[in-house]
């Protein structure tokens, strides 16, 4: 008998996903070079794409991994951008540091409410987290400083004025309101990557495959001790951080502010649903897919105003109906190719080092 | 003193228009677990088809709600036997996904067809009526909605606990198998209590429009209200649901007494406070 002994080890790379993070290394350094060469206009569509695609990674996380179908993330992404106001106008703060002060505010917020919605179960949770956006929405129209329910207006040259704004413009030989977009747009790509990069590294973590558990069986997974209540609550606080990062981070770009504005369910969730169903829900590619069908459909159709919307919730429902794993699911299900893996396999062992077993389908 | 009981009973009869919206909600939920997202938006159809017949046909509103109700009702059977019924499973992300995009698709449809301007189902000189009790002041449109809301808490008890239909509801939602084992087919139990809550969603808008404005955007409101009096009145009781959307009701009356703009926040935060405090609702049944 000639036997082979190589370890066993589980691996989740694949030959894809390999050849994909030099593609989607050479894509980010592209991206982080672009202002050099394009128009001011397609910086701002790229700030847009890049915004959206954190807060569909973020919604996907929530809804497709950890089971908290939430269609309240307008909270966050309102709150983040009030508390990035009130940091610049009654805090004095710089714009960038309001950034960073908005998302531990969202955090903190995401606390007490974590506390009263998770009391709902399932669909309930839905509706419960829409309440919550409304409580939001309804108690900042109340604070006067910041314009009540008519919003007010970043002061003039704040985001001009914002750090590294004047060196980037000195840099790249731009007016000071050109650099601002472009600084604007590195931290929407800086929080893109990391994003994408906490959402993969959680997913192939412990936890992640804990919270898969819980996804696909509750009271299988905590009966071998996984604490759902304690991972579902970390995924909450943890995309309440950066729905607020981005959340700021958009309304510096849009320097004026409303309630009405700040906590649409149909701008900061409507859209991101769409994004991540017709992409792929459960997928990390599915919302990268979705945002670009997003753009590519809001650049053809923008004009026709509620038509657009209309359509958009036309193919939302019949992609859940008919294709429930969206574009990416369609195209992965043919191909079999990942590019963020995190389906576990076993490989090695004795006799033939070939030989694989495939672990609990996860991802 | 009066102004406080006036607050109170302006405030229970306001909360009988959110047991109404309530009421089609909670029917839907008890028999197929399915939480639509798309409530409100369906309330705002209805007042937007009786207001279409008032003016077009020239009808009395009320006649233009039974005229109505038929059509609301076939509307329901289409949506759950073609679409939502095949949306219901163990995984609750494809029925609240698939109701939300409709939510959508009935708003901007909406604004499509009549413009987001604000609009009221005229009913004369209802509009104006009112009673006088010692020292307060009833409105007739008001005490015909939260009479309409008790008659139809009534009507729907009658129709769960009383008749041969309601059975199969109860059967159904207590084991979908079984049910279908004893000739009952679910799908079309299915259908048939989708249809009867578009007909409570009728009589619901019928009210919404006749006593304030309405424009296509207001829908996910009225869906909110709705699921905040369910959840306080405690899951699977009719008469809680009522209760709920009472204590809805008069947070809001109270809050708008203070200053007008604390009406709506003033009931949100009533029931956070319900919530925390009885997270299974005011009268939670037995079983859950």
């Amino acid at each position: 008998m000639d036997i082979t002994a190589t370890a066993w080890r589980v691996e989740s790379r694949t030959r894809a996903s390999n050849m994909f993070s030099i593609v989607a290394a050479i894509l980010t350094l592209l991206a982080l070079a672009a202002p050099l060469f394009i128009s001011r206009g397609a910086v701002q569509n790229l700030f847009f794409i890049l915004t959206m695609l954190v807060l569909a990674q973020c919604w996907n996380l929530l809804a497709g991994y950890a089971g908290l179908v939430s269609v309240g993330q307008q909270a966050f992404v309102g709150f983040g951008a009030y508390a990035m106001f009130a940091g610049v106008i009654l805090l004095r703060l710089d714009p960038i540091a309001a950034i960073l002060f908005s998302g531990l505010a969202a955090a903190l917020l995401a606390i007490p409410t974590g506390y009263f919605i998770f009391r709902l179960q399932g669909a309930y949770f839905a509706i419960g987290s829409w309440v919550v956006a409304e409580i939001a929405r309804l108690a900042l129209a109340q604070w006067k400083p910041l314009g009540g329910g008519t919003g007010t207006s970043l002061p003039g040259g704040a985001v001009r004025d914002m750090w590294g704004a004047a060196a980037v413009g000195k840099l790249l030989g731009m007016r000071p309101v050109q650099a601002a977009d472009v600084v604007c747009y590195w931290l929407a790509l800086a929080l893109a990557v990391a994003t994408i990069g906490f959402i993969y590294w959680l997913l192939r973590s412990r936890q992640g495959l804990a919270l898969a558990a819980v996804r696909d069986n509750q009271e299988t997974a905590r009966s071998v001790g996984v604490d759902a209540r304690r991972l579902k609550t970390f995924v909450y606080l943890a995309t309440a951080f950066v729905t607020g990062l981005v959340g700021a981070l958009i309304y510096v770009q849009k320097a004026r502010i409303s309630p009405d504005a700040a906590f649409s369910v149909v701008d900061w969730t409507a859209y991101v649903i769409f994004v991540v169903v017709i992409g792929g829900i459960g997928t990390i590619e599915g919302p990268i897919l979705g945002v670009i069908v997003l753009f590519l459909l809001r650049d053809t159709f923008a004009d026709y105003g509620s038509w657009y919307l209309l359509a958009l919730g036309l193919i939302g429902i019949a992609v859940m109906l008919f294709a429930p794993r969206g574009l990416w699911g369609l195209f992965a299900d043919r191909t079999g190719i990942q590019f963020f893996p995190i389906r576990r396999t076993l490989r090695g062992g004795p006799e033939c080092a070939t030989k694989t077993i495939e672990g609990a389908t996860h991802g | 003193m009066t102004s406080l009981i006036d607050v109170v009973v302006q405030g229970v009869l306001l909360g009988g228009l959110y047991a109404l919206f309530a009421a089609g909600l909670s029917l839907v939920f008890g028999i197929m677990r399915l939480v639509n997202l798309a409530h409100g938006d369906l309330i705002v159809l209805a007042a937007f088809l009786i207001l279409a017949l008032v003016t077009k046909l020239g009808l009395n509103p009320f006649v233009a709600a039974l005229v109505a109700a038929p059509i609301m009702f076939a509307l329901g059977w289409v949506l759950q036997s073609q679409v939502l019924n095949r949306t219901l499973g163990p995984d609750i992300l494809p029925p609240l996904l698939v109701t939300f995009g409709l939510s959508i698709v009935i708003q901007n449809g909406l604004l499509e067809s009549f413009s987001a301007d604000s609009r009221r189902i005229s009913t004369g000189s209802l509009e104006t009526a009112s009673l006088t009790l010692g020292s307060v002041d009833i409105g007739v449109m008001p005490l015909l909605t939260f009479l309409s809301a008790v008659a139809v808490i009534v009507g729907l008890n009658q129709l769960f606990y009383r008749t041969a239909l309601g059975r199969a509801f109860r059967a159904t939602s207590d084991d979908r198998v079984t049910a279908g084992l004893m000739g009952i087919r679910p799908d079309r139990i299915f259908a048939t209590a989708t249809g009867i809550a578009m007909v409570v969603v009728t009589i619901a808008a019928l009210y919404l429009g006749a006593r304030a404005n309405f424009d296509p955007t207001i829908g996910p409101a009225r869906l909110i209200y709705a699921f905040e009096a369910v959840i306080i009145g405690g899951l699977g009781s009719l008469w809680g649901t009522l209760a709920g959307g009472v204590v809805i009701g008069v947070a809001q009356t109270a809050g708008a007494a203070v200053n007008p703009e604390w009406q709506i926040l003033a009931g949100h935060l009533a029931f956070v406070l319900v919530l925390l405090l009885r997270p299974r609702g005011l009268f939670p049944s037995a079983v859950n």
